[in-house]
């Protein structure tokens, strides 16, 4: 009696897995549909390399979400979020667009990875599904995708990197070295800034690409040509905080250029953290101060508190769940966009759907308020690409705290494509 | 004949489901299907030849970028283009299987998987033209065949990609080609001793193994709009296994069965879960304990002989 406790027969268990595997495939068809309500779909990084980020922007999102429902949800209806796992993958990233889409969401937002965003783009186009995209990725802007593929939420990469070359030419050297992932998301930092910081009279004198299968890097430390004045990084990844240490090692007490970062590297990740001491005096790209700075305003303390980050920039549970403080604002702004669009398009239903693309490509400034607590916004209707402050934030006392604040303009450049003169 | 009739019936139910279920399903199975094309091709290598080998998302990626440079950079129409992908999967399964076949076992799984990982960092290395790990978007489906909607050319080429992929799967099983591959699978030595040569035996089925994955990597970027390097990445080498595995290893069948089963329970399971994979998991660790031979194995097993 026992041992068939313990050990069903093959044929119970097939049998069980039959039935799981039957029941398991129309799991669209259980969930439970309210007919007033918006319904939007978030395709998120829940598992696979972008879970750190997807953690966030599910709290965000969350937050966000009850947030617009106490105030009276989207044109007076209540507003719910499916979420949808993506596992940070291109191929799954296509099946989930298609899955939210069966399940009669109105729109989908949400994804980071830039290859999901590519790998899903195409789907949502043949949908004919807004697709608002909170990736900070170039290829919106860069005209790759199409014309139901929006960033209303967050500046692109392009933006960021252009933006930094005035402060960094003018406060830290014109003879800069970059180290980079060497795959499209570090091309994009050697590409844009190469160029911007050109522009204000200096230099990129040595580039030097990482593998990303590389663990270790003392082998490139050497080839920091001497005469560097500022050391600019972008890695991301748990190889951070190797770098960081073993840039230490290489400089020791001694001499050191300027060092330039962005924030990617360090996203959910403590700048307190042992082995970042080397970091003490060096400068970050944050599109968001983690750390809350003087003169919050209003619309930012509301948003901490909403979306549960404290002072520093950790979950206010859990000290050492660090936030993707620079980052997952964008799933807030972009759901208070899509508020803002859909009411301005006075959308009711799905057949809506381009009245409410045409809404948002009409929209040009976004001012700083509880929707946009990050600041205020131009957003360009042609390139369906967000436009927003940055700052530079100095790693003092193991917190960073801002030591300028770009201006919009800072980081816009010449159109590369017109989505509205494409067909839906 | 019984058998021939058999999967003309399957593939008429499949014709029939393409064109009656609801479009989020009816695309489902289009992507399965194409899917099932690459653990077709994967079967005739491991299922049948006994060839266990990691490499296999190199062969899917040279499809995937067969078709998708030339579509890209010269504007090649998509269905020619599915031919270059197919050849570009045998031509490398050639190259590979010319250097890795002169090991065997855990050597030949450990040279495919090195090469396959070279695969993904060339790919990577040639970013500016592969789009490396953010990809290519590819055109819009409607070329796919002028005059058809996205949706039914779609269901149109992945159809005749599996039909023809198991058609002639079920072809090579019954020539002498496929009765001299399971004989190496089952006793190389004592094959060999009767006078095959199981190099060539054993390249015959990579390339062939290599022509499906091809076709099925070149497949799925046409038709849904994407490449990009991430299918170059060892979990495209372990997927058509786990396919074939859950399907029934050595079975025509199986591998359309195993690429179902696993879709929809990854689908059904990351509604619940965040844990999709150890529902994968759980489910494989069942079948290997109480049906080894997979679904459609087992089923031979206890009494449907005839099963190919």
């Amino acid at each position: 009696m026992k041992k068939e406790l313990l050990v069903p027969s093959r044929r119970s268990v097939l049998k069980g897995m039959g039935a799981g595997i039957v029941a398991s495939a129309f799991p669209g068809y259980t969930w439970a549909q309210s007919s007033a309500s918006i319904k939007l779909g978030f395709q998120l990084h829940r598992t696979g390399i972008g879970a750190a980020y997807g953690r966030w922007y599910e709290r965000t999102a969350q937050a966000a979400l009850k947030v617009v429902n106490d105030a009276g949800g989207i044109n007076g209806r209540p507003v719910e979020i499916l979420f949808e796992d993506d596992a940070t993958d291109p191929k799954r990233g296509a099946e989930v667009v298609e899955k939210l889409a069966n399940d009669g969401c109105d729109l989908i937002f949400g994804p980071l990875f830039s290859h999901v965003v590519i790998g899903s783009a195409p789907r949502a186009g043949e949908l004919k599904i807004p697709y608002l995209v909170c990736s900070e990725g170039y290829h919106v802007a860069s005209g790759m995708l199409n014309r139901w593929t929006l960033q209303p939420g967050i500046t692109d990469v392009r933006s960021q990197v252009s933006s930094m070359a005035p402060w960094v030419a003018a406060n830290l050297g014109k003879k800069v070295t970059m180290v980079y992932p060497d795959y499209a998301f570090g091309y994009d930092h050697r590409d844009f800034f190469t160029e911007a910081i050109k522009a204000q009279g200096g230099e990129v004198i040595a580039q030097i690409a990482i593998p990303p299968t590389e663990t270790t890097f003392t082998r490139y430390l050497p080839q920091i040509p001497a005469e560097t004045e500022v050391l600019y990084h972008v890695m991301v990844g748990p190889a951070v905080l190797t770098f960081v240490k073993e840039l230490g090692d290489f400089y020791g007490s001694g001499a050191r250029p300027q060092i330039f970062g962005f924030i990617d590297s360090l996203e959910a990740v403590d700048t307190a953290s042992p082995g970042l001491e080397f970091l003490e005096g060096t400068y970050f790209w944050e599109a968001m101060n983690r750390v809350k700075q003087d003169g919050q305003s209003e619309a930012e303390t509301a948003y901490r508190a909403a979306v549960g980050v404290d002072d520093n920039g950790a979950s206010v549970t859990d000290a050492a769940d660090v936030s993707t403080y620079s980052h997952m604002f964008s799933v807030w702004e972009t759901l208070h966009t899509i508020k803002a669009g859909m009411e301005a398009a006075g959308y009711q239903s799905t057949a809506d759907r381009q009245k409410f693309v045409e809404a948002l490509e009409a929209m040009t400034t976004m001012a700083e308020g509880p929707g946009n607590p990050q600041g205020d916004k131009v957003f360009n209707g042609k390139t369906h690409q967000v436009f927003g402050h940055q700052n530079i934030s100095q790693v003092t006392g193991g917190k960073m705290m801002r030591v300028h604040r770009t201006s919009i303009e800072d980081g816009q450049y010449p159109d590369a494509v017109d989505y509205t003169t494409m067909s839906f | 004949m019984k058998v021939w009739v058999a999967h003309l019936a399957v593939l008429a139910v499949l014709g029939v489901l393409l064109a009656v279920l609801p479009a989020y399903h009816a695309t489902n199975l289009a992507r399965i299907l194409t899917l099932a094309v690459f653990a077709t091709g994967y079967n005739l290598a491991f299922g049948y030849t006994g060839l266990l080998s990691l490499g296999h998302a190199l062969f899917f990626a040279a499809g995937v970028y067969g078709a998708a440079l030339p579509v890209t950079y010269w504007g090649l129409s998509p269905l020619p283009a599915i031919g270059l992908g197919c050849l570009a999967g045998g031509g490398l399964a050639a190259l590979v299987g010319l250097l890795a076949l002169r090991t065997a076992g855990v050597s030949f799984m450990i040279v495919t998987l090195m090469f396959a990982q070279a695969g993904y960092l060339t790919l990577l290395y040639f970013g500016q033209i592969t789009g490396g790990d953010e990809g290519l978007v590819m055109p819009d489906a409607t070329a796919l065949i002028p005059g058809l909607s996205p949706d039914t050319a779609r269901a149109v080429i992945a159809f005749t990609l599996f039909a023809v992929a198991l058609l002639l799967s079920l072809a090579v099983i019954r020539s002498r080609l496929g009765r001299v591959m399971v004989a190496m699978r089952e006793n190389e030595e004592r094959s060999r001793m009767l006078g095959y040569n199981p190099f060539t035996v054993k390249l015959s089925a990579l390339v062939l193994s290599g022509l499906f994955a091809g076709a099925a990597g070149a497949g799925y970027a046409l038709l849904f709009g994407y490449a990009g390097a991430s299918f170059a990445t060892i979990q495209y080498s372990i997927l058509p296994m786990l396919w074939v595995l859950m399907g029934g290893a050595g079975t025509t069948l199986g591998p359309l069965l195993g690429t179902a089963a696993m879709f929809y329970l990854v689908d059904g399971a990351a509604r619940i879960t965040t844990a999709t994979l150890l529902v994968v998991g759980v489910a494989l660790v069942l079948l290997i304990l109480f049906a080894p031979k997979g679904i459609l194995g087992t089923i031979r097993e206890r009494g449907a002989r005839w099963i190919p």
